[in-house]
């Protein structure tokens, strides 16, 4: 039978975690991501989860022995945020390297300094050359749904990576919503054991990770990217299989909102796109043909979503919770990019807003987005960045 | 206790590995397996075995072996224990294989995390005083005096006692070696083997190419390091602490041979003053009376 909780999405992340039954986790406690790992002890000390929990003594700890289960042949989870992810950032490289098929929460935090321990996404957005497949998830629902989901993928032999599964720090992490968690017998049917390309055994004796020469870096470089590509085909499959059992669909790698004749559409990751939402009905009320689209898979960047979504729009607005200093939000970025050579290109603008935590309302994306209507009607962009709501 | 005819003619360090000539960790490597067999996972952080396994698509090792990042080999050690327990595999023993750098400097925190926790595996350091696979460079383990190429004109500082360190954390079984006492080592690893719990093993290793002397004279200067009494020989179980043979009989001052026998064969002690040597032999002195308390207690 379908169990319904009502629970916070960090304690939602414990439950996913016990049901696609992991058997190894790390762990080391950083704010807003600590309740996770705080849930999944409880569940390995009442016995309600098989799995040994290793608590190290630090983050980079953490994912190194995440990393070294995996290759010893088992399941691996853990989680972090902000400054823990930072510092795991070279064994972040390491386990996709190592084509190892780990799942880790990403609960999103500002970067210090200054402090803050609100929701931002550059976090894991400074870490998105590191080979780890990136979702963002815009609900409590989603997060249990993509980690089962994202073991799927990273164990397919065609992918063999490494993925991160990101939620905003509170607005997420901490918020009480109904979730619906899938009886465990159908999970383990949807998600079979743990599978990955190799595993450190002493009957069958190799040497993992030695030194390649210039010779044969490039292929298995190469190789990630190809696997990356693999992730695009094979993620929306899995997202219908998911949906026909357990009744949840997320659209693959973005998911569409009244995108089908709007003229401007709203690019957003993460809990914004649900305030995108309410805003796109509010001005479709007013007749404003807008739509939203959130950007469910950061990496690999769904270039071929955006350049669909291009075909019929006149303008894309991107809104990031996140800043490439000396430049602009990585969405904003990458969204011209995956149309440059195009025909007929849409306007492109690109707004910063709600970094460090600060609210971002349907109100806000409302002005937002009629500040950008104003630049279509005059058929050009005033500016290409624009900081929403910043003090003066 | 075993002895050398005894030792199995197996060989897990394969030919055609590509250490230096005289290399003090490639014999203490060829010793590991034949005290401990291939029922081995061997994690290696960054250090000179990165090397000494070969590259792509070779390997010098026939037991299974995962490269790791430098200052994680126990982290990566925890994360294996942890998945063969969960597998119920019971007859595999992991080997945690670090250079100097990657324990005393780097490594020591995920180290010290993984000894708190307990975790039922053999942490060896082999130690060759500096960072010898960039080419020489001081480290923590690097002794007083010594040259390397970030300390031109020798070390001002003296070696940190690893060991020591180690023994703090209450693990049930530390040891020091020497690849110059092959007997003495290979009883260690079988010892640390039959234990439950981490066992930190920690060899000097001379290095001909880091400490300027002649390949063929390794065992030799191992044998000098413990016989001038600058390596000590001795083993902690649960505790109690035991000089071994032959390290034992220096307690006795007049036994040990002088600092200077040691330290005259190598280059990289070249720039040593006589009252340098003068304060190393005070020193060896001062240890001794340490080791001597350890020893009544």
């Amino acid at each position: 039978m379908v169990q319904m909780k009502i629970d916070t999405a960090n304690h939602i992340a414990g439950y996913a975690a016990k049901a696609a039954r992991v058997k190894v986790v790390a762990a080391y406690p950083i704010t807003p991501q600590t309740t996770i790992v705080e849930k999944i002890a409880e569940f390995v000390e009442n016995g309600q989860m098989d799995a040994e929990y290793i608590r190290v003594e630090s983050e980079h700890s953490a994912l190194v022995a995440c990393i070294s289960a995996a290759a010893a042949g088992v399941r691996a989870f853990t989680a972090t945020s902000a400054h823990g992810l930072a510092l795991m950032h070279e064994a972040l490289h390491w386990a996709s390297g190592s084509r190892l098929p780990l799942v880790m929460a990403v609960v999103n935090r500002a970067m210090g300094a200054p402090w803050s321990i609100w929701s931002d996404f550059s976090d894991s957005l400074s870490q998105r050359d590191t080979g780890w497949i990136q979702f963002y998830c815009a609900d409590n629902q989603e997060v249990f749904d993509t980690i089962i989901q994202a073991y799927k993928l990273c164990e397919n032999e065609k992918v063999f990576l490494p993925a991160m599964i990101c939620l905003e720090g509170f607005i997420l992490s901490h918020t009480y919503a109904p979730v619906q968690i899938p009886e465990q017998e159908e999970i383990d049917d949807f998600l079979p054991p743990y599978k990955s390309g190799w595993v450190l055994d002493a009957d069958h004796p190799y040497s993992h990770a030695n030194l390649v020469s210039p010779e044969w870096y490039m292929e298995f470089r190469y190789m990630i990217q190809e696997s990356m590509e693999n992730v695009k085909r094979l993620l929306p499959k899995i997202g219908q299989e998911y949906s026909k059992r357990f009744g949840f669909e997320y659209g693959g790698l973005v998911e569409k909102y009244k995108c089908e004749d709007a003229d401007l559409i709203l690019l957003t990751m993460g809990t914004m796109a649900t305030e995108a939402k309410t805003a796109v009905r509010r001005m479709r009320k007013d007749g404003l043909k807008v739509g939203s689209a959130r950007v469910r898979v950061y990496r690999p960047f769904p270039v071929e979503d955006i350049r669909a979504l291009a075909e019929n729009a006149r303008m894309l607005v991107t809104i990031d919770r996140h800043i490439s200093f000396g430049c602009e939000g990585f969405l904003a970025s990458e969204t011209k990019a995956a149309l440059y050579n195009q025909k007929d290109m849409p306007l492109i603008t690109g707004f910063l807003a709600g970094l460090g935590g600060r609210d971002v309302t349907a109100r806000t994306i409302e002005k937002i987005t009629k500040r950008s209507l104003g630049y279509l009607s005059a058929g050009k962009i005033e500016k290409e960045i624009e900081w929403v709501d910043l003090k003066e | 206790m075993v002895t050398l005819k005894e030792l199995p003619k197996e060989e897990y360090l394969l030919k055609g590995h590509a250490a230096c000539a005289g290399c003090g960790p490639a014999i203490s490597l060829r010793l590991l397996f034949k005290a401990l067999g291939n029922k081995v996972v061997l994690v290696v952080p960054a250090c000179c075995t990165t090397i000494i396994q070969g590259p792509y698509p070779y390997t010098s090792f026939a037991v299974p072996l995962q490269n790791i990042l430098f200052e994680s080999a126990g982290a990566a050690a925890s994360g294996i224990v942890a998945a063969l327990r969960q597998r119920k595999i019971e007859d595999t023993t992991v080997v945690a294989w670090a250079g100097d750098g990657g324990t005393v400097d780097i490594g020591i925190q995920a180290l010290s995390g993984a000894a708190e926790r307990e975790t039922d595996f053999i942490y060896i350091c082999y130690d060759n005083e500096a960072y010898g696979n960039t080419g020489m460079q001081r480290s923590g383990a690097t002794p007083y005096g010594a040259w390397t190429t970030t300390t031109p004109l020798g070390k001002k500082e003296r070696k940190k006692d690893m060991p020591l360190i180690m023994a703090a954390h209450r693990i049930p079984y530390v040891a020091t070696a020497c690849p110059s006492y092959p007997i003495d080592f290979i009883n260690k690893l079988k010892k640390a083997k039959a234990t439950k719990g981490t066992k930190y093993i920690h060899i000097l290793a001379p290095c001909p190419t880091g400490w300027r002397y002649d390949a063929s004279k390794t065992v030799e200067m191992g044998r000098l390091a413990v016989q001038t009494g600058m390596w000590v020989l001795y083993e902690i179980e649960y505790g109690k602490f035991r000089l071994n043979s032959p390290s034992d009989r220096l307690l006795d001052e007049t036994k040990r041979k002088p600092v200077k026998e040691y330290l005259v064969h190598q280059g990289r002690f070249r720039s040593l003053s006589n009252e340098d040597i003068e304060k190393i032999q005070q020193w060896v002195k001062e240890d001794w009376e340490r080791y001597r308390t350890l020893a009544l207690n």
